[in-house]
């Protein structure tokens, strides 16, 4: 332990504590705006270049960035003489002179930490003018790239680089001029980007935010000739009451219901109905996968790798190209609901495919993109067609005077609206291979699990491994969520080192909890962990808790399906995936002319 | 940066992956592989960055990264007679911004340009270490001490027929 | 060296070879060969001499004649008169300009009597491209010393004595700083020379590459003796070719001769070097930065803690110094510690080397003890002003170093005195300026440069210069107030304040000291929209003075815009709402009557 003064205030600190956590500890809170550190997730991002957070430290020259700066014994630390309120202001100031002050107009007004900073710094001036660096604004199908915002904090980058290992984005040119991008500036739908929206979840101000589709989800409730019905992903009712108020990990799932019936859905469903159906066809998968592999059958590939998250399927096919035979077939839960919804419920309301519109909402970016691939769609008619995020859908309640934490608590309509605890445990890491697990465990010894809490696959450690006992047949489960854990997987499967018969990939910190359509959590991982643990409180919670004892899923197979990996099965609830690694360079004619 | 569009042939893929592989694929060697392969095709257009970056195994985000980074690279051709002008201190207080402005004009083009046939080029360039001789112009390997906005023309009139 | 009765000495430094100093050792060849002498004339291309305004330069050995501005023509009557004859080509000597005296003999000279050449010891003594030359000098004998008489603790100890700091800005204690790297533990260690001289201005460690190459390769292979390392590296700018040929042969010879490599002296040290290019960017002179460019990334700096002797290059410890200070390491190791910090003053110990330029008569490379008079500096070895024009003010340090002024003139140079002044040694740029230079002009000058050469991680660095930029333009355009006084030097002390690395941490010097020193002239652009320097274009005038005018109207005929009129044969006025200040009535006129205001 060493002393030091913060502030006036003696305090002991443990060795390598920095200046900005020890004043933390003694109460002193020092703003920060690039600086981030979501502890439970093991990320600590501190390049030390907005310089917001700088202190006086007696003897030095300069002052120093608290983020950065350890802790030496005897130290005396003033964070708010008027040299560093002085300088804070005037850095402040400088960032601010190279951002647009759009403010009210911008879709990160009243989240935005840039904005809160100048609040709490009391700027009420920008004393300097003069050219803003501006750049050419990039819209893809998820994300939103608008850089005249870009405050160069790199969080982006680390999340794009060091956490998802994706690449997509870097910082690129120098001084003024520097800004994070894709290579030679081209648009993110030209890039390795999976759209897992990490980038969007922890930019702190405009600059990257997510494509909107709430107005076309208006448009489509206002017009007669549609009918609407939407589809509500399991991670949302565990992150939206955040956007009213809630305290995090508070389940709003009832609430969620109401108000989607509010404004104006024809009919509300769960995704979570249609995770228990990706069970039955990714368990089923599972098992055959397996008979045939401890058979004998070389050409069978193990591990099993899950294919719910469309960031992790873009990642492989860019990455992993020669690999893309591993994944399972089977759909994501979203696109499993669209094809479902356009079909068996579409004959069954006896609607047209063609004016049924399916609206997911979505803890993701990447799902917006995965309703854009051709191969989820027919003819042309996308089986889902907006995908919304948790914080639109915020927005689209707000927009529509909707009390939310008033609203009673309702139930999901049926048929595509009943679901288990296996499917609510999908939203978060670790979930989706219990839920498989606790089904493809009855269906292969035909015994009932003795219990169906699996708490070893559980957590929030980037990389986890299980082995559980199929009555005499042990399976190897490994578990990834983030990119980087993944590709860490990968790269053992490649290697021929894997011992894994089945691994479940989440490119998002925490799984679905913490994707990029979520609220924002500001860098306080804590909000994360508070979800996560609401999602397993919902599944105790169910009254039927394993997949295939859901009496909906049992009745399409009977009236639909047939039965799981059937023709019709693989024809609507299974896919293909593509080799993304060899797209050459496009350059736009207007970048040309730049 | 700006750059134009090409077709790289299966030759000059080989030759880079050549490049690539004298240093190892090594990563770190990104910026000895650049300098190397400028030296060859003269820049950096975006098409020779995505090979490096396929050979090196690292994302070509990260190699534009570097290469907009550093004022040595580019993703332009240079013209035949690629013109730097020293603007160092020794050279700037000696009248090198006048130089800089004639050549602009004799040229018709800014700073970072080529002439539409090709035939020069305008950089700056900090310091040549010539500093005796200033203001001092590079074309080519060249050196030109002492120069003067009035000498420009007869300096270009050199390299009329080249 | 020695079975020659004569040596010719031929500048080989890049300022020299761009005037054909190559053509001229290649004359010098053939002249001797046809006069019968090549078993008693050696020509050698050197170093740099130093003293490049008077360059190409060729120097007779053993009389020291010292020949200036010579060119291919002249050899001829070199060799004829000079080394058949024996008698001085007068008009290829030295002239004094102050006391107008031809001055034969390099030693005589004002621009080398007042230098002590410690780090350019061999620079213009010796083929570059010979290691045999380098070694009759004495290189590799302290390599051999270190690696047989003394323990790595021994070596940090001498360079500690000698208070060697390091000579690429921050003056940093050497031995220190080896020390640190040689108590890191771990098998893998680095020893980096930072050879990207970035500054505008500033050619010193390209002179000693060029000219002394094996001095510095000697050290470093000395510097990881203390350390441990068993690497080297080289981090060169790609501009500078003849450096890096120059160091690529000297490494071969170096290894030919078993000088790097396994096993040297046959003791078990062994050590080697290998080159890495910069590619232009001026904050790789900061040692994080330039690690990180040797790893192949973008040379941004990080913070330190962790310094790079504790995590340097691939986070193995490393140890970072410049060109000149490995070339005062050798002769520290043979001359003794004692006798290198009896050179200095009391904190700042032995020579520097300064690159004297702009307005100034010997424009060139020069060595001084710490504490040499900026006067001295200024008018004994640079040989006053060019012109005869009023000495104005002298930037050292580089981009980010300050403007001293007349006030300074008795300053002992050393670290601390002048950053006391406001300015910095850096690396040691040392650019004069005359009353014709404008002070706003220059400080924007240098902001360009830091602008530019920013690398736009931290924002008081990236935003805040280029803002101080945009107000140093407003000013330069008239329009500036006297708020934007105070902006810039609360903007000014801000950046340096609060930024990440030296280079954002000094940038606004230029502009603070020159509002310190020259707070007048800002405040003339900003009250009376004048520039006195008359270098501010948007503040100057064209006027035709009546009294001169004759009225030919070539003024009026050659106006690109049609600004002036008047009647012919009478004085002729120009129409400042016009004019464009192209200067074309200035040339036309024959009669003086067109000036600027």
């Amino acid at each position: 332990m060493i002393k030091i003064t913060i502030d006036h205030k003696p305090i002991e600190v443990e060795k390598g504590t920095t200046v900005l956590k020890a004043a933390q500890q003694a109460g002193i809170h020092i703003p920060t705006l690039c600086y981030m550190h979501l502890e439970d997730l093991n990320i600590e991002h501190k390049p030390g270049g907005c310089r917001i957070c700088v202190v006086e430290v007696k003897g030095r020259k300069n002052l120093a960035p608290a983020c950065a700066t350890e802790c030496l014994d005897g130290m005396e630390i003033n964070t708010h003489t008027i040299r560093v309120l002085n300088a804070r202001k005037t850095v402040m100031e400088l960032i601010l002179s190279d951002h647009p002050t759009d403010c009210l107009v911008c879709a990160k007004s009243g989240n935005c930490d840039l904005q809160s900073m100048a609040h709490q710094l009391g700027i009420r001036k920008i004393h300097f003018e003069g050219e803003q660096s501006t750049y050419r604004e990039d819209t893809s199908p998820s994300i939103i790239r608008d850089m005249d915002k870009c405050i160069m904090c790199r969080r982006c980058e680390t999340m794009c680089n060091n956490f998802q290992t994706v690449g997509a984005l870097s910082a690129v040119n120098r001084g003024f001029m520097a800004v994070v991008a894709p290579a030679f500036e081209q648009n993110l739908d030209h890039s390795v980007c999976t759209y897992c929206g990490q980038c969007v979840a922890v930019c702190p101000t405009g600059a990257l935010t997510e494509v909107d589709h709430t107005n076309s989800v208006i448009r489509a409730l206002a017009d007669p000739t549609k009918t609407v019905i939407v589809q509500t992903a399991p991670a949302v009712r565990a992150a939206l009451g955040e956007e009213f108020g809630l305290e995090a990990g508070t389940l709003v799932t009832g609430k969620l219901v109401s108000a989607l019936r509010q404004l104006g859905f024809d009919y509300v469903f769960d995704t979570d109905w249609a995770a228990d159906l990706t069970i039955m066809e990714e368990g089923t998968e599972l098992l055959d996968r397996l008979a045939r592999h401890l058979n004998g059958d070389k050409t069978v590939a193990l591990p099993i790798l899950t294919s719910c998250c469309p960031a992790w399927v873009k990642f492989f096919e860019h990455q992993f190209p020669d690999m893309i035979d591993i994944p399972s077939s089977a759909r994501s839960p979203q696109q499993m609901f669209g094809a479902i919804a356009k079909t068996y419920f579409a004959d069954k309301i006896k609607v047209d495919r063609k004016n049924l519109v399916v609206v997911s909402i979505m803890p993701c970016l990447a799902k917006k993109y995965e309703c854009s691939r051709e191969e989820l769609g027919h003819d042309g008619n996308p089986d889902v067609d907006f995908s919304i995020s948790t914080r639109e859908l915020a927005n689209l309640i707000k927009q529509s005077n909707i009390d939310f934490t008033a609203l009673p608590d309702q139930d999901f309509d049926n048929p595509l609206g009943e679901s288990t605890g296996a499917a609510v445990i999908f939203g978060t890491t670790g979930g989706v291979i219990e839920a498989a697990v606790r089904t493809a465990y009855e269906l292969h010894t035909k015994k009932k699990l003795p219990k169906i809490d699996f708490h070893e696959l559980r957590g929030l450690d980037g990389i986890r491994q299980a082995t559980i006992d199929f009555d005499g047949l042990p399976i190897n489960i490994g578990i990834a969520h983030g990119l980087g854990n993944a590709r860490k997987l990968l790269e053992d499967i490649k290697a021929g080192k894997s011992k894994f018969h089945a691994i479940e990939i989440m490119a998002c910190p925490g799984g679905c909890i913490g994707g990029g359509g979520q609220p924002l959590h500001h860098g306080n991982s804590k909000v994360i962990k508070a979800r996560h643990e609401a999602i397993y409180k919902e599944d105790a919670l169910k009254p039927i808790r394993k997949s295939h004892e859901n009496p909906y899923i049992t009745k399409i197979y009977e009236e639909f399906l047939g039965k799981p990996m059937s023709e019709k099965s693989h024809h609507l609830l299974h896919t293909i995936y593509f080799d993304r690694s060899k797209k050459n360079v496009i350059i736009s004619d207007e970048h040309q002319a730049d | 940066m700006s750059s134009i569009k090409i077709q790289l042939k299966q030759s000059q893929i080989d030759k880079i992956a050549e490049i690539c592989k004298q240093f190892n694929n090594d990563e770190g060697e990104l910026i000895n592989v650049l300098h190397k392969t400028q030296h060859t095709f003269g820049y950096l257009p975006a098409e020779v960055q995505e090979v490096i970056a396929r050979e090196l195994k690292i994302p070509v985000a990260k190699v534009y990264g570097v290469v907009t980074f550093y004022s040595f690279f580019s993703m332009l051709p240079k013209g035949k007679n690629p013109i730097s002008i020293c603007m160092g201190t020794a050279c700037y207080v000696r009248g090198a911004e006048k130089v800089l402005d004639e050549l602009k004009k004799e040229l018709n083009i800014k700073v970072g340009e080529t002439t539409p046939d090709g035939k020069f080029s305008l950089s700056c360039l900090r310091c040549v270490g010539a500093c005796g001789l200033a203001p001092v112009l590079m074309i080519g390997e060249k050196t030109y001490g002492r120069v003067s906005p009035e000498g420009i023309k007869d300096i270009l009139k050199e390299y009329e027929n080249q | 060296m020695m079975k020659y009765k004569m040596h010719v000495l031929v500048c080989g430094g890049t300022g020299c070879k761009s005037s054909d100093s190559d053509m001229i050792a290649h004359n010098l060849r053939t002249a001797i060969d046809q006069k019968g002498l090549t078993e008693e004339v050696q020509v050698v291309m050197s170093g740099c001499f130093g003293f490049c305004e008077k360059g190409p330069i060729v120097k007779i050995l053993p009389d020291n004649t010292f020949y200036v501005h010579v060119t291919p023509s002249d050899t001829t009557e070199i060799v004829e008169e000079h080394l058949v004859k024996g008698r001085r080509v007068e008009r290829l000597l030295y002239k004094d300009p102050q006391r107008d005296e031809i001055i034969s003999d390099s030693k005589h000279m004002g621009f080398y009597k007042k230098q002590v050449r410690i780090a350019l010891r061999n620079c213009g003594f010796i083929d570059p491209e010979s290691i045999n030359e380098a070694i009759a000098r004495d290189a590799y004998q302290a390599l051999g010393k270190v690696l047989k008489e003394m323990t790595p603790q021994q070596v940090a100890e001498e360079i500690k004595k000698s208070g060697l700091r390091g000579r690429g800005g921050a003056g940093f204690p050497t031995g220190l700083k080896w020390e640190i790297a040689s108590k890191s533990p771990g098998p893998e260690k680095y020893v980096v020379c930072n050879a990207d001289e970035g500054d505008p201005g500033a050619f010193m460690d390209r002179s000693i590459l060029e000219g002394d190459p094996h001095s510095v390769l000697e050290a470093m292979a000395i510097c990881g003796y203390c350390i441990g390392a068993s690497n080297g590296l080289i981090y060169i700018r790609a501009e500078y070719p003849l450096a890096i040929e120059r160091l690529k042969i000297a490494i071969n010879q170096a290894r030919e001769y078993g000088l790097l490599g396994k096993n040297i002296f046959g003791t078990d040290f062994s050590f080697d070097i290998e080159l890495k290019y910069g590619a232009g960017a001026f904050v790789c002179g900061e040692e994080t930065a330039l690690i990180h460019s040797m790893e192949g990334q973008r040379g941004e700096p990080t913070f330190k803690p962790p310094f790079p002797a504790v995590a340097g290059y691939k986070m193995k410890p490393t140890n970072v110094n410049n060109v000149e200070t490995y070339a005062n390491i050798p002769v520290i190791i043979m001359n003794g510690a004692e006798w290198f910090a009896s050179y200095g003053t009391e904190k700042s110990k032995g020579t520097k080397v300064f690159a004297l330029a702009g307005k100034i008569n010997n424009v060139g490379l020069i060595e001084v003890p710490m504490g040499t008079k900026l006067k001295d500096v200024i008018y004994d070895i640079g040989g006053g002003i060019k012109g005869n024009k009023k000495f104005k003010a002298v930037q050292i340090g580089g981009p980010s170093g300050g403007f001293l002024t007349e006030k300074h003139l008795e300053t002992e140079i050393d670290y601390e005195s002048l950053t006391a002044a406001g300015s910095m040694m850096g690396s040691g740029g040392m650019i004069v300026m005359d009353d014709s230079d404008c002070m706003v002009a220059m400080a924007k000058f240098y902001l360009d440069f830091t602008v530019e050469e920013s690398c736009g991680k931290c924002s008081p660095c990236r935003i805040g210069n280029k803002r101080l930029n945009e107000i140093l333009e407003k000013i330069a355009q008239g329009k500036g107030t006297i708020e934007d006084l105070e902006l810039l030097r609360n903007l000014g002390n801000v950046i340096k304040d609060t930024s990440l690395c030296m280079l954002g941490g000094s940038s606004p010097n230029p502009v603070l000291s020159t509002l310190d020193h020259f707070y007048d002239e800002y405040l003339a652009h900003v009250k009376d929209h004048k520039c006195p320097a008359g270098q501010c274009k948007a503040l100057m005038q064209y006027i035709i003075l009546p009294e001169n005018c004759v009225g030919c109207t070539a003024c009026a005929r050659n106006c690109p815009v049609n600004a002036i009129t008047g009647e012919r044969k009478k004085p002729h006025v120009i129409d400042q709402a016009i004019c464009i200040k192209c200067g074309a009535c200035v040339e036309k006129c024959k009669f003086n009557a067109v000036v600027v205001q």
